[in-house]
């Protein structure tokens, strides 16, 4: 036999567990895993990373990642990387939050920990409802979309409007890297990728706060096959979500890439 | 070493970096924000972490994080602070991850004054947040002690891994008297096998407090529970004065139990006998100490002192299981009760006096 070459062009991240995760079918959560996945084996990042899991969907991502990992209180997630960052500051420390706990609950310690530049990446993940509960209103719900607890709609009158956190926090001096990407198509899950590689990059150059907010789908609480849910993020999260970098630091542009 | 005049808190504070803390996170609240200046100025100068959070409820998870990656940290507040953290010290006790955190309480309920209390007796010993478990909580009624205390309260908070409350109020925070510094303790050059450092040729090493399972939880419960039963064998701590000969024992923890320590004296001068007995420990509470007192001696009478409307009374009360009368005199919302005022209760619950004047 000759010799027959062999070359991988598809495998499991060795970030990653290999592992059934708990995610419904259809839920961008495993796409955005793998994203993470994939960029800190690319930076070489997987043995001196530490994730800080949220409470909601993810809240089992600490044990689907094959690196240091933690289970913060509802919201806490940035100041519990806060404390694990500054005592450890030469590792990277990355929470992983949904838009319940980082833009209701955890409005106060993610809102923070960016103004004070701490140099932590956040990954959010904007599904526009809570997830884990079964499909209550998020803070980022949308008018008039039909939750469990907004059964006749999103009224704004009586439930107030959508937070814009990428927009938000951009604005804070702190923050390095700001960005905001969607899950819905191949080409947007590549940008996303990027995203996440350069929020790495930032933190490992010492730049500041990062987060990359990944616009997601959910499914099941929107009641909708897969393939209608990635439609609908198009359709409807997108206009009210626009898809851009808020926050990119002239030193962060000096980073390149 | 030689004894120096210093504040509570800032006795506190020093005590606590000189013992290897290495990250402190807080928020100011009175009557314990000089132990958060001293700190934003000497861990800066020792090059170890300090942070003023945006909250209390930060601050403690912060703590969390920190220790999760298995430094030596603490968090201090006071009362409504220490309420804000109730939270996070749920999360901390069910990670078995080790760490400070002194409440200089204050009057209560609600925003309540500034002024010293013991009003978070239960708060602080019955529970770390929601779940079931306890803090080992210390109570110090001297500077001297207190400094002790914070030392103390590190290397057990790292023995068990196991979260430990130093319960102060805002006299002992405020006041100053001598006392001596322990030496600088050199920090550890490598961190606990079960700390989150990132998995470098290792499995990775994962904190969490969250069990799916039933009896997985009850199984955890359990392993805390039995831990606990450890804590109360081998750490109940207590002094006495003349406890031994006494027919009516006073009991006070803190700066209660200091201030009755002068009644008892005054009393004693006047022939009453009289003694002390000051727990240390009010989590465990020293009920073994207690319990051998109403075995041997003579006590007829129990009369507790507190500045709450009756907290650690009833700790006293499940020791006494009814052997004797147990009394309560407490001052609430701030009031500090004078020594001349405790020595008129202590006659009035004096047994040959008290029989007299039916």
């Amino acid at each position: 036999m000759a010799n027959l070459m062999m070359e991988p062009v598809y495998e499991r991240p060795a970030a990653l567990e290999d592992r059934a995760t708990h995610y419904c079918p259809g839920c961008t959560h495993g796409v955005a895993h793998r994203l993470l996945a994939e960029a800190l084996d690319e930076l070489g990042l997987r043995e001196q990373t530490i994730l800080v899991a949220p409470v909601g969907c993810a809240v089992f991502a600490y044990e689907y990642f094959r690196i240091d990992g933690c289970e913060a209180a509802h919201g806490r997630a940035p100041a519990m990387a806060t404390g694990i960052k500054r005592v450890l500051p030469d590792r990277t420390v990355v929470t992983y939050q949904g838009d319940g706990d980082l833009a209701a609950i955890g409005t106060a310690e993610i809102l923070h920990a960016a103004a004070r530049g701490e140099n932590i990446t956040t990954l959010f993940v904007n599904n526009a409802i809570y997830g884990m509960t079964g499909g209550q209103m998020a803070p980022t719900t949308l008018p008039g979309q039909k939750t469990t607890s907004s059964p006749f709609g999103r009224n704004t009158a009586q439930a107030g409007f959508p937070l814009k956190m990428s927009e938000i926090l951009a604005q804070t001096p702190g923050a390095a890297y700001i960005v905001r990407r969607s899950l819905h198509d191949a080409r947007h899950i590549n940008q996303a990728k990027k995203a996440i590689l350069t929020a790495l990059r930032v933190q490992q150059a010492g730049l500041g706060f990062s987060m990359v907010e990944l616009l997601s789908s959910c499914p099941t609480n929107w009641g909708m096959t897969p393939l209608e849910a990635l439609r609908w993020l198009e359709s409807e999260m997108l206009p009210a979500y626009p898809l851009g970098d808020y926050q990119v630091s002239e030193a962060v542009r000096a980073l390149g890439g | 070493m030689s004894r120096e005049l210093l504040k509570g808190n800032v006795a506190i504070a020093e005590a606590a970096l000189r013992a290897g803390c290495q990250a402190f996170f807080g928020y100011p609240i009175t009557p314990q924000t000089e132990l958060l200046e001293h700190m934003a100025r000497r861990m800066v100068e020792l090059d170890r972490v300090f942070l003023q959070a945006e909250s209390e409820v930060a601050a403690i998870n912060m703590v969390y994080g920190a220790a999760c990656a298995g430094v030596r940290t603490m968090t201090s507040s006071s009362s409504p602070g220490y309420s804000l953290m109730q939270e996070g010290l749920s999360y901390i006790a069910a990670s078995d991850v080790p760490c400070v955190v002194v409440d200089v309480m204050r009057g209560g309920p609600g925003l309540g004054n500034i002024l010293p209390s013991q009003g978070d007796y239960f708060q602080i010993t019955r529970s770390a947040g929601h779940g079931d478990y306890r803090p080992i909580v210390l109570a110090p009624a001297t500077v001297q002690e207190a400094i002790d205390f914070t030392e103390l309260a590190f290397d057990l908070a790292e023995q068990y891994r196991h979260l430990v409350v130093l319960a102060a109020d805002g006299q002992l925070g405020q006041m100053m008297e001598p006392a001596e510094l322990p030496s600088m303790r050199s920090l550890p050059r490598t961190r606990p096998a079960w700390a989150i450092t990132g998995a470098a040729g290792r499995a990775p090493n994962r904190i969490s407090s969250l069990y799916m399972n039933a009896e997985e939880e009850e199984a955890f419960n359990l392993r805390i529970q039995a831990r606990l039963a450890q804590i109360c064998a081998a750490e109940q701590r207590s002094t006495e004065v003349q406890a031994t000969h006494a027919e009516l024992l006073v009991i006070g923890f803190g700066t209660a139990g200091r201030i009755a320590a002068s009644a008892v004296e005054q009393a004693r001068a006047e022939g009453l006998r009289v003694g002390l007995f000051r727990p240390q420990t009010l989590y465990p509470f020293p009920a073994e100490r207690l319990s051998a007192l109403l075995a041997c001696c003579a006590v007829q009478n129990i009369l507790v002192i507190e500045m709450n409307a009756g907290q650690m009374v009833e700790d006293v009360r499940l020791v006494v299981a009814g052997r004797v009368p147990v009394h309560h005199y407490g001052r609430l919302g701030g009031v500090v009760p004078y020594p001349e005022e405790l020595y008129t209760v202590i006659q009035q619950h004096y047994p040959s006096l008290a029989a007299s004047a039916e």
